[in-house]
């Protein structure tokens, strides 16, 4: 990684771009030198997606030049930028699973009306492009049946068989385990050597540092800072990212108390008799917080689905506060003072088209205060949204707005707070900041942590593997349905839990 | 072109869209009408006139409003909850027997007490038939679109075995109707052939505004139709709550054939009902399910109909003129529901 004297490729400059009222791209200038990492760093609504649309001619900017290789962009199609010689790896893959690699690498790059193709040739290319850059794939398997990083790294390859001398990941590692990433980080190098240049679109403090030579931050829609990444470090980036001091997330140590969750041989079936359950043995007991961690797919969604009452256990048992649930149900896991985080705020944690009063009132709504002889109180109801909004500092017009119209964040803060107003004592929560602001990520390990302060057990599936060393007292890792033993935040390294997540050392 | 979601749909909004979609229809009917040599603009003044312009018109555009505000109600409360509920005409026959049956001497009670009575039993005969499809929906998730739609087929071959023999008339000179019902048993009379079962309509459209705003049962229902998988997962029991649904649409489908009957009808045959099931559907839908605005949309639906009669009685033109209008005003109002959400930007 070098040079920042080198040749401009990539130059945008005074780009801007409105939305109604809102100025999502607002006088953005930036350059790309040649065989540099970049990376563009920002939270979710700081004109990122924006950005890299109105490069690719998707959104036409209101005003602003786009230079590539010193030749200006007209903006008016995706193709242009193509041709251009930039490409982009999106976050959600665009590959057709039904097709091999070779031909989904190939899809689009030949004439339409040709007779028969010259596989053999574009097989060498692809196999030569492969070797060079240390991206390993079969050429003849199924898309459908590759890794999610196998899938990436034919996604690279697609590019690069393209002769892209520009590069754009869009939140690469967001699906990767810690080893992929690391493979990918080695591919980025050779890359950046041959004279390739990459703009690396990221919220991962942690991997902006490992990856980058340089920086640009956007905050609402204005690069904040454009920096050379060895003379920064990971707080500078965040305040920045953010424009604000953000408090430490500190875990003051706490002796466990009774147990609140207990599973033992918990087994779940599918009619089939495919196991996404296998014999888990777990425990939360009061003040601890403990973590799963795992790529995702591995059986989260069914713990989860298991102690929040959606599907039923197969075999083993399942003890929420020292009794056994023999039928357990969401409404018995109400009932038994679980709050329940879930991973999809859309499509399972809210009705997005009611509104706020009537969403925190959910999972209450047939008890008093909430409603008495089968009416509905809506004034205590609208009342109780108040205080809610109030004490989770939720941003809303009033009680009576449409939850669909809230942030990411202020819809998790609904939830955090309907669930935790309960004074629950076992929380269950899965994925509870994906696609959070850094300041709404905050809040919510926050809000975690001060529950089991209180005495609440706290279960934390996630796939954010700095998140889970932050908040865990224990650890455990997930992998085919399965559960390692129980790992101690402060004595494993990341490498380890990275290795169990890939399934090694799982008998 | 792109469409952006609005945030918020202003009311006013709201409320020009379904009188925009009626205008924009009948001036697409206007070819139409010009294309039978028929002048457009006379045609519509007839039309009008056919359908409010006197007493006698008013009376019959109100009596053919009644039923189809029991089956709009019907669509709407079931749509809401996502629970597609094709049979309103089965459940409008339903009720039908059910006033048949209670009705022509099988019980006799003063009116006061008869008239709630036959309602009762209309309400639980239409729910009950609802309930079989509503079990299959959640016990075994057979499509309720299918078995709603083909229990009206059931219903009416089962209609029509009634009233050839246990339940025909043998004073109806060999007429496949069945025995009328009692005095005590009809409605009485507001304005010509206008009865009580319009103020029992608007009195249901009331109740059901009031439960879907003000009741668990609503909330549960309105939970279900936004987001089934959030409402489970929130311990709702959707199972029951669909059942619950279901019987309340059908009853009142139901309540819709006993108004037929014992309001203006006086006995239960085949031409009972023109479709009145169906039709019901658009009803909901123009409305866009609201109780309330069923009550205005039936009230429009019958006054396209009723003019359309007296139109082609005037001026010759066919009837099914109307189905046309009724048809390109639905089509337009989906139009424009759509429009009210999303905001078309030229670029």
């Amino acid at each position: 990684m070098t040079a920042s004297a080198a040749e401009i490729v990539l130059k945008l400059s005074h780009i801007q771009k409105r939305f109604g009222t809102l100025l999502a791209n607002n006088d953005i200038s930036l350059e790309l030198h040649r065989g540099e990492v970049l990376a563009l760093l920002g939270e979710n609504g700081a004109g990122k997606t924006t950005l890299m649309n109105i490069l690719f001619g998707h959104y036409a900017a209101d005003s602003g030049t786009i230079e590539v290789f010193g030749k200006v962009l007209r903006g008016s199609s995706p193709g242009e930028a193509i041709a251009a010689g930039v490409g982009m790896v999106h976050q959600h893959f665009t590959l057709a699973d039904n097709l091999t690699v070779l031909d989904n690498i190939t899809l689009g790059t030949e004439p339409l009306w040709q007779l028969w193709q010259d596989r053999q040739r574009s097989r060498q290319r692809l196999l030569q492009l492969s070797k060079s850059f240390g991206l390993t794939v079969n050429p003849e398997a199924r898309v459908g049946e590759l890794s999610v990083g196998e899938r990436q790294r034919v996604e690279i390859l697609k590019a690069l068989y393209r002769d892209v001398k520009i590069l754009i990941l869009d939140e690469p590692t967001a699906v990767l385990t810690p080893q992929e990433t690391e493979s990918l980080f080695t591919t980025l190098d050779k890359l950046t050597q041959s004279g390739l240049s990459v703009v690396f679109i990221s919220h991962k403090l942690q991997e902006v540092m490992a990856v980058s030579d340089r920086v640009v931050v956007l905050r609402s829609g204005q690069v904040v800072a454009d920096l050379p990444t060895a003379t920064t470090n990971p707080m500078e980036l965040a305040e920045l990212m953010v424009g604000r001091p953000l408090p430490q997330t500190t875990r003051t140590p706490l002796s466990p108390g009774a147990p609140v969750l207990s599973l033992q041989k918990a087994t779940v079936q599918t009619a089939e008799g495919r196991r996404l359950l296998d014999a888990v043995d777990l425990t939360v007991r009061q003040h601890e917080v403990v973590g799963i961690a795992g790529v995702s797919g591995n059986g989260q969604t069914t713990l989860f689905n298991l102690i929040s009452g959606l599907v039923q256990i197969s075999s083993g048992d399942l003890c929420i506060n020292g009794q056994p649930c023999d039928r357990h149900s969401p409404a018995a896991a109400i009932a038994a003072g679980i709050a329940r985080i879930p991973e999809d705020r859309h499509h399972t944690g809210l009705i997005t088209d009611l509104q706020i009063w009537e969403n925190l009132i959910l999972e209450h709504h047939q008890e008093p205060p909430f409603s008495q002889a089968g009416w509905l109180k809506r004034r205590v109801a609208a009342a109780h949204a108040e205080t809610l909004i109030e004490a989770f500092d939720v941003r809303c017009p009033s009680p009576y707005a449409t939850v669909r119209l809230l942030s990411g964040g202020n819809m998790q803060k609904l939830i955090l707070g309907r669930v935790l107003s309960q004074n629950p004592r076992l929380i269950i929560a899965s994925q509870p900041s994906r696609g959070l602001d850094l300041g709404a990520v905050t809040y919510v390990h926050q809000q975690l942590l001060a529950a089991r302060n209180r005495g609440a057990g706290v279960l934390l599936i996630s796939e954010d593997l700095e998140e889970l060393l932050t908040l865990s007292d224990r650890l455990h890792v997930m992998y085919q349905g399965r559960l390692s033993a129980s790992l101690l935040p402060h004595a494993i390294s990341i490498r380890e839990i990275g290795l169990l997540m890939a399934g090694q050392s799982f008998a | 072109m792109q469409l952006e979601r609005r945030d918020r749909i202003p009311p006013t909004l709201a409320l020009l869209a379904p009188l925009v979609a009626i205008l924009a229809a009948l001036l697409l009917c206007t070819p139409l009408i010009s294309w039978t040599g028929a002048p457009p603009l006379q045609s519509y003044a007839t039309m009008v006139q056919g359908a409010l312009g006197s007493r006698f018109a008013l009376s019959e555009t109100l009596s053919r409003t009644t039923p189809l505000i029991f089956t709009g109600l019907a669509a709407a409360v079931a749509f809401r909850a996502k629970f597609w509920n094709i049979g309103g005409e089965g459940q409008f026959y339903c009720g039908a027997i059910a006033a048949t049956l209670f009705g022509t001497g099988l019980v006799t009670l003063p009116p006061i007490l008869m008239v709630p009575l036959l309602f009762l039993m209309g309400f639980v005969f239409g729910g009950l038939l609802l309930l079989l499809p509503a079990i299959l929906k959640t016990r075994i998730q057979v499509d309720e679109v299918v078995t709603t739609l083909l229990l009206n087929f059931v219903v009416l071959l089962f209609v029509s075995y009634l009233i050839e023999g246990p339940l025909k008339d043998p004073a109806a000179l060999g007429w496949p109707q069945a025995v009328p019902v009692i005095p005590a048993a009809r409605l009485p009379r507001l304005l010509g052939r206008t009865h009580l079962g319009l103020v029992v309509g608007v009195l249901c459209a009331i109740a059901i505004w009031v439960l879907n705003s003000r009741a668990v049962l609503g909330y549960r229902m309105r939970a279900i139709g936004a987001n089934l998988h959030a409402a489970r997962f929130a311990g709702i029991p959707v199972g029951w709550v669909i059942l619950m649904t279901a019987c309340l649409s059908g009853g009142l489908a139901g309540m819709g054939g006993v108004s037929e009957v014992a309001g203006l009808k006086g006995f239960l045959s085949l031409d009972l009902s023109p479709g009145f099931g169906y039709t019901g559907i658009i009803v909901a839908m123009l409305a866009q399910l609201h109780p309330i605005g069923v009550v205005f949309s039936a009230l429009f639906i019958a006054a396209i109909y009723v003019g359309a009669d007296a139109m082609s009685r005037a001026i010759n033109l066919p009837t099914y003129l109307a189905d046309v209008i009724v048809s390109l005003s639905l089509l337009c109002m989906l139009i424009s529901i759509f429009l009210t959400h999303y905001r078309v930007r030229w670029k």
